[in-house]
């Protein structure tokens, strides 16, 4: 169990992390999640006591990190893949960790073995691939085969097999009853892997809810309905007392609309229609609605003057119209995953 | 707390796991011993071309470590490596995660590099030492006279002090290049120079090297040289003084940043 409490990081006049305050729980996979920027890697190394929290604290299992007697035994941190030397090899980089803990040293083989990096153990690091290198931090990690596992985008840069991979590790290791804490700024990757969930953005804690309850409040179902004839479609809605709202690229959404009821409202009037289907609205989105207001670093495409779009009404919008097609691959793949079970 | 013993264990394989370790070393080695023959062969040949004065104040013991103006700055490489490779790998926050009390971590890894350092120091200026008496000749010296073996002992003690002290300014500066820019124009260039202007001699006399090097000389005005105000026994404590104050700087700097 981790437990933050009131952590607060200031660099200078910016605060990175402000007054955030959540436990971690055994047992489960609980996702850190927030945009670029929002303090994610700043929280993860202050639970690590590498950066000094300017207030507030963090204790794991009721202890200051440095309280711990050899920490390796009780967390595993993947920070980032870049955090061995490289002129040292894979073996030698696990082994000087493992003796500093006095881990034996027939760990450092099997970790090696874990994450498929026994055949290049006496090669250098600095050689390795991005990826090589992610599955070298996650050695690390597993070392002291400790209770909480920490890590920080443990995706990034790992190809479709090494993704699959990590996220069934991850899930293997939280059915052993472990603590598993990961970070990442993608919503998709969240849904598939994390139980829990904590959303931070600039700094600030937005949500703190299982998973179930945030597709449950967030997955707005709607029905989209497109045709030539939209705009008698529209007033045929409108005398029916039904809301419409008109997406960029031309198509009609009902939000909670019954699909059924729309169809044969639409033949009564002998309106063609190319298109009439349920819709779930992504977590993507969902995420992204709710962080909109503290993205840190939006970009811009637009040259004109004049104040940026509003981000809340604008998000969504935009990635709809880009997304075409079913937007509901996220709940839909996160089903099919829990069916086969943890 | 983090077992010491298992500290010390894996600093020492982190060091002896690198190639940089082996080729600073040696290369501290062989310069200093080299540089150090060639000049001693030299004086040999041109002993008779010296001023009176400068022969009466002859020091066969330090000529035989002339070399070590230049070996020396192996050592820095070194020093600063062994702490500057920690934060250019970004290896310090896995480290620090494994060993997250600062002060038994810097120490540990400070206490096995200057072992090591001072291992390979006295190997250089023994010799040194020797090889150099054998080329001088009829003007060499021994062991067994007066402070020649403290001398030969000091320039050991020199060099590893000369990698503490780098291995202090690189944990404060938390960069190899940094620590390299500001400490191989300094004791190459700076110290040698500033040590030879009648003005900025007097203050010179109390950098580091310069004081610590008074330690490896018999006679207090070798080559005619101007005696300082301190014994070589001093002039190796001052040397000490501003490597307590590179590493209390850099274990203050090491435990308020963050990693």
């Amino acid at each position: 169990m981790i437990e933050l409490a009131g952590l607060t990081k200031r660099f200078g006049s910016k605060t990175a992390v402000d007054d955030l305050s959540f436990q971690v729980r055994p047992g489960v996979v609980t996702g850190f999640l927030g945009p670029n920027g929002a303090g994610k890697s700043t929280t993860m190394r202050m639970m690590l006591d590498l950066d000094n929290p300017t207030s507030g604290s963090v204790r794991i299992d009721g202890r200051h990190y440095r309280d711990l007697d050899e920490p390796l035994k009780y967390i595993g941190a993947l920070l980032d893949a870049k955090s061995m030397h490289g002129g040292r090899s894979a073996y030698n980089n696990l082994l000087c960790l493992a003796q500093s803990n006095r881990i034996p040293e027939r760990r450092v083989a099997e970790v090696l073995d874990t994450v498929g990096l026994t055949a290049v153990a006496k090669k250098k690091s600095k050689g390795f691939s991005l990826g090589m290198g992610q599955r070298l931090g996650i050695a690390s990690a597993l070392l002291g085969d400790p209770e909480i596992l920490m890590f920080d985008e443990p995706v990034n840069g790992l190809d479709p097999e090494g993704i699959h991979w990590i996220r069934n590790l991850m899930k293997a290791l939280a059915a052993e009853g472990r603590t598993i804490f990961v970070s990442s700024h993608l919503m998709s990757e969240m849904a598939l892997t994390a139980d829990h969930l904590i959303v931070i953005g600039q700094g600030r804690l937005l949500a703190d809810t299982s998973m179930a309850d945030f597709i449950r409040q967030n997955s707005r179902s709607f029905v989209r309905l497109r045709s030539p004839q939209w705009e008698h479609l529209l007033d045929v809605l409108a005398r029916n007392g039904i809301t419409v709202t008109q997406t960029a690229d031309g198509a009609l959404e009902v939000d909670n609309g019954r699909i059924e009821r729309l169809g044969e409202l639409a033949a009564q009037h002998q309106i063609v229609l190319h298109e009439l289907s349920g819709q779930q609205a992504s977590l993507e989105e969902a995420f992204m609605q709710m962080t909109a207001g503290s993205v840190e670093y939006h970009a811009h495409s637009d040259t004109g003057h004049g104040p940026p779009p509003a981000p809340a009404a604008n998000w969504g919008e935009s990635y709809r119209a880009k997304a075409q097609g079913p937007a509901g691959n996220v709940t839909a793949e996160r089903s099919a995953s829990d069916g086969e079970g943890v | 707390m983090a077992s010491v013993p298992a500290v010390l264990k894996s600093e020492w394989t982190k060091i002896r796991t690198v190639s940089s370790t082996s080729w600073t070393l040696v290369s501290a080695l062989v310069v200093t011993v080299a540089v150090s023959a060639a000049l001693c062969a030299l004086m040999k040949s041109q002993f008779d071309d010296l001023k009176p004065a400068e022969r009466l104040t002859f020091d066969p013991t330090f000529i035989s470590f002339s070399g070590m103006v230049l070996g020396q700055l192996a050592m820095v490489v070194f020093g600063v490596l062994v702490v500057g490779t920690e934060y250019s790998s970004g290896m310090i926050r896995t480290s620090l995660a494994a060993v997250p009390q600062r002060a038994t971590f810097l120490f540990s890894k400070l206490l096995v590099a200057t072992a090591l350092a001072l291992v390979v120091g006295m190997a250089t200026s023994f010799l040194s030492f020797f090889l150099g008496q054998a080329l001088l000749g009829p003007h060499r010296t021994t062991i067994g006279e007066p402070n020649v073996l403290r001398a030969v002992f000091g320039a050991g003690l020199y060099m590893a002090l000369i990698a503490l002290f780098s291995m202090g300014v690189a944990t404060m500066l938390r960069s190899s290049m940094l620590s390299l820019g500001i400490l191989m124009p300094f004791f190459f260039l700076i110290s040698q120079i500033l040590s030879a202007v009648p003005g900025a001699k007097k203050v010179a006399r109390y950098f580091p090297d310069q004081a610590g090097s008074k330690i490896m000389q018999v006679v207090p005005n070798a080559m005619n040289s101007e005696p300082p105000p301190y014994g070589p026994w001093a002039g190796l404590g001052i040397m000490a003084l501003w490597v307590i104050v590179a590493l209390v700087g850099g274990y203050l700097v090491l435990k308020k940043r963050d990693a």
